[in-house]
């Protein structure tokens, strides 16, 4: 996983509440067996019209002055719905490294720590006033995740909270399995403590 | 004090603790399906790692694959790919699969209950968020994405932090007519689809106690579009009745030993949740979804709402896209609503018992001219079972089409979709925008509701029309 300690970039505004992982990535990008390429995927059917090939002018992404956006500031209950991965997969493609929301669904903000993307959870008025200053022209946030802050080049300053354990992940790129690896005795320790009639697929009869 | 059943389970799986970290938590089942595992398997391939317990995971196909003849090679290549890798990485790594080809096929919430796979007091995961069904037996079970897929492989365990827990009690008696399905979602429709994040769910009172395991599952299914972590229900007589002797249930003197184990899981009297919720359940009518989020719902009885009925500005423009996407006007009656579809499935209300309710309205009637009517079974298993009841042909007889098991019209990963403003009573469980397909206009409901619906060709309340 790529490493995150601060990023300046264009901030993008999706000013909808409850985005679902459906919007975020449909399901027929989910056939692919890659982890990758599925940026162009985003938002797939808000992005396109009808016939899947022309940009829908009214979508707020489509705007050339948000191409190059590595910050989108949404809507609450932002990545509600399926568990896919593909979503944060298709955001961190696009180029989105941090999203900004007043709330996540849980899976989906896990998902996003697991690939390196910093979502932020901020008041819905703080997410209220990015989404309207997100839609000068150029206008760019600096996230600094050693200090916590949220900047612009306005005087703008704000101080985020984000769990200790994964920021501590995300500014040195750990991979969750090898640290849960490091308590490999104990995980054997534990397999040796679990009754004996908890056999999982190994009882029964195996005949499909 | 004493504990709540999230608790003891939760306290039961831990590895290993410590603080200011996310708790490392055994899991006892762990269930994969063709979409959300490939990518985790080559995540193991590339770390040379191994599946750790073979033995405690349990694969099957079910998001993409066909519905119809299964005699037929897959027409779509990416789809067939993707069941092809499932098929290769289950073989490489040891893991049991239970492919197109097999009975016990199915959707993956609804084969680990009735292989005996899901029992009480387990931790259970699966790359799907509706995972949370398996808390129908008062077990821990939580969808996971792609990257805790390959780490529960690798190491049967996943790092969590520790939720908050939430009560919600439905008191009463259910009225005549009133399903699980609506009564989850008037819970939805009361708390909002983010009401329960961050929060595990136990369902407790009268109404819940009185469920079979078919309707418990639909409730603890839908846990997650409230936003739950996890729903649970304690497990009881019914529960074990419903476990005991299936495939791969404990058998003999540890089927004693499991029931004596499962005995002390529900929660002491004196234990405290973090939240509590309370809903009458003999005020519960019919629900339907209205809108584009599981949480836009209204009793049948009920009209479409307008813009002016939300109070935030957020929620007010949300309710004009909700209407625009779904061609409604505000205040349309909605057992006023024209169908175009009709689909009776998936993992919320595929198993055997929605199946029988759906069938027992429609014996010896027709479905309304022109409308789709389709009906595809959980899994393989059930699919027998409805067959040797000859609930088949009372389907087929009233002109729904009779499948094969999968997800199917649920999220249309395979060939079955609605087409752009295409109007379909579901019984499934998301209503978001191009769910069942782009432009698709996707109503919710309980199989009662949806197998009358397909008759009279509109939305309509199944107390009135029992009367007819
Ligand atoms: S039936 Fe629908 S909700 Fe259930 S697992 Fe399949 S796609 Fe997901």
């Amino acid at each position: 996983m790529e490493k995150f300690e601060t990023l300046t970039g264009i901030a993008a505004p999706l000013d909808r509440p409850n985005v679902d992982t459906d919007q975020i990535i449909p399901k027929q990008f989910l056939k692919r067996i890659e982890r990758t390429g599925f940026g162009k995927f985003l938002f797939y059917d808000w992005k396109y019209e009808d016939d899947g090939k022309t940009l829908n002018p009214e979508f707020e992404l489509n705007s050339p002055q948000y191409s190059g956006a590595t910050i989108l500031v949404a809507g609450k209950n932002f990545g509600c719905g399926s568990s896919r991965e593909h979503a944060p997969w298709a955001l961190l493609d696009y180029g989105f490294r941090v999203i900004i929301a007043p709330s996540y669904a849980d899976i989906f903000f896990n998902n996003c720590f697991q690939n390196g993307i910093l979502p932020i959870v901020l008041p819905e008025d703080t997410v209220s006033t990015l989404l309207s200053k997100a839609k000068a022209q150029g206008y760019k946030l600096t996230v600094d995740l050693v200090n916590q802050t949220i900047t612009d080049s306005e005087g703008l300053s704000i101080p985020f909270n984000v769990d200790p354990f994964r920021r501590n992940s995300l500014l040195k790129g750990l991979d969750d399995i090898g640290l849960s690896l490091q308590y490999e005795d104990e995980i054997t320790a534990y397999e040796s403590r679990r009754p004996s009639w908890k056999t999982g697929a190994a009882g029964g009869t195996a005949v499909a | 004090m004493g504990k709540t059943m999230f608790e003891k389970i939760w306290e039961n799986h831990i590895v290993h603790e410590e603080a200011g970290s996310p708790t490392l938590l055994y899991i006892d089942l762990h269930l994969v399906h063709e979409v959300t595992s490939p990518q985790a398997f080559e995540g193991l391939r590339l770390t040379g790692r191994k599946v750790r317990r073979p033995d405690l995971t349990v694969a099957t196909m079910d998001h993409n694959v066909p519905t119809t003849d299964r005699s037929l090679p897959v027409a779509d290549p990416i789809s067939r790919r993707q069941m092809e890798a499932l098929s290769e990485n289950c073989k490489e790594f040891g893991v049991t699969l239970y492919d197109i080809n097999s009975r016990r096929q199915g959707i993956v919430h609804v084969i680990g209950p009735e292989l005996g796979l899901t029992q009480p007091g387990m931790t259970i995961v699966c790359g799907d968020s509706h995972t949370s069904t398996h808390g129908a037996f008062g077990t821990l079970a939580f969808g996971i994405g792609t990257s805790e897929v390959e780490h529960v492989l690798a190491t049967q365990c996943v790092p969590q932090t520790r939720p908050k827990t939430m009560e919600i009690r439905v008191n009463g008696k259910l009225g005549l007519g009133v399903t699980a399905k609506d009564v989850i979602l008037a819970i939805i429709g009361k708390i909002g689809t983010a009401g329960a994040t961050g929060y595990v769910v136990e369902y407790t009172g009268e109404v819940i106690r009185s469920l079979s395991m078919e309707g418990r599952m639909t409730i603890c299914n839908m846990s997650i579009e409230a936003g739950a972590r996890a729903g649970l229900i304690a497990p009881d007589e019914t529960t074990f009745e419903y476990v005991k002797g299936r495939n791969f249930a404990p058998k003999g003197e540890d089927w004693e030993a499991a029931v004596r184990e499962w005995r002390k899981l529900p929660s002491d009297a004196d234990a405290v949740f973090d939240t509590l919720v309370e809903l009458d359940g003999s005020a519960i009518a019919p629900h339907v979804s209205w809108g584009t989020s599981p949480g836009m719902v209204v009793p049948i009885n009920g009209e479409v709402p307008g813009p002016d009925d939300f109070e935030s500005e957020a929620d007010k423009k949300a309710a004009v896209r909700a209407l625009e996407y779904m061609g409604l006007t505000p205040h349309t009656r909605l057992a006023d609503v024209p169908l175009d579809t009709v689909f009776i499935g998936s993992c919320t209300n595929g198993r055997i018992e929605d199946l029988r309710a759906a069938a027992s309205i429609l014996r010896g009637r027709k479905v309304k001219d022109n409308l789709r009517a389709m009906v595809v079974p959980g899994s393989g298993l059930v699919k027998m079972q409805a067959e040797k009841e000859g609930l088949d042909v009372i389907f087929k007889e009233s002109g729904f089409e009779w499948r094969e098991a999968g997800c199917s019209m649920c999220l249309g990963m395979n060939p079955d979709i609605l087409q752009p403003e295409e109007r379909c009573a579901s019984t499934s469980n998301r209503n978001f925008e191009g769910r069942q397909g782009k432009g698709g206009r996707t109503h919710l409901v309980s199989p009662q509701m949806a197998a009358a619906a397909a008759i009279v060709g509109h939305l309509v309340d199944i107390r009135e029309w029992e009367v007819e």
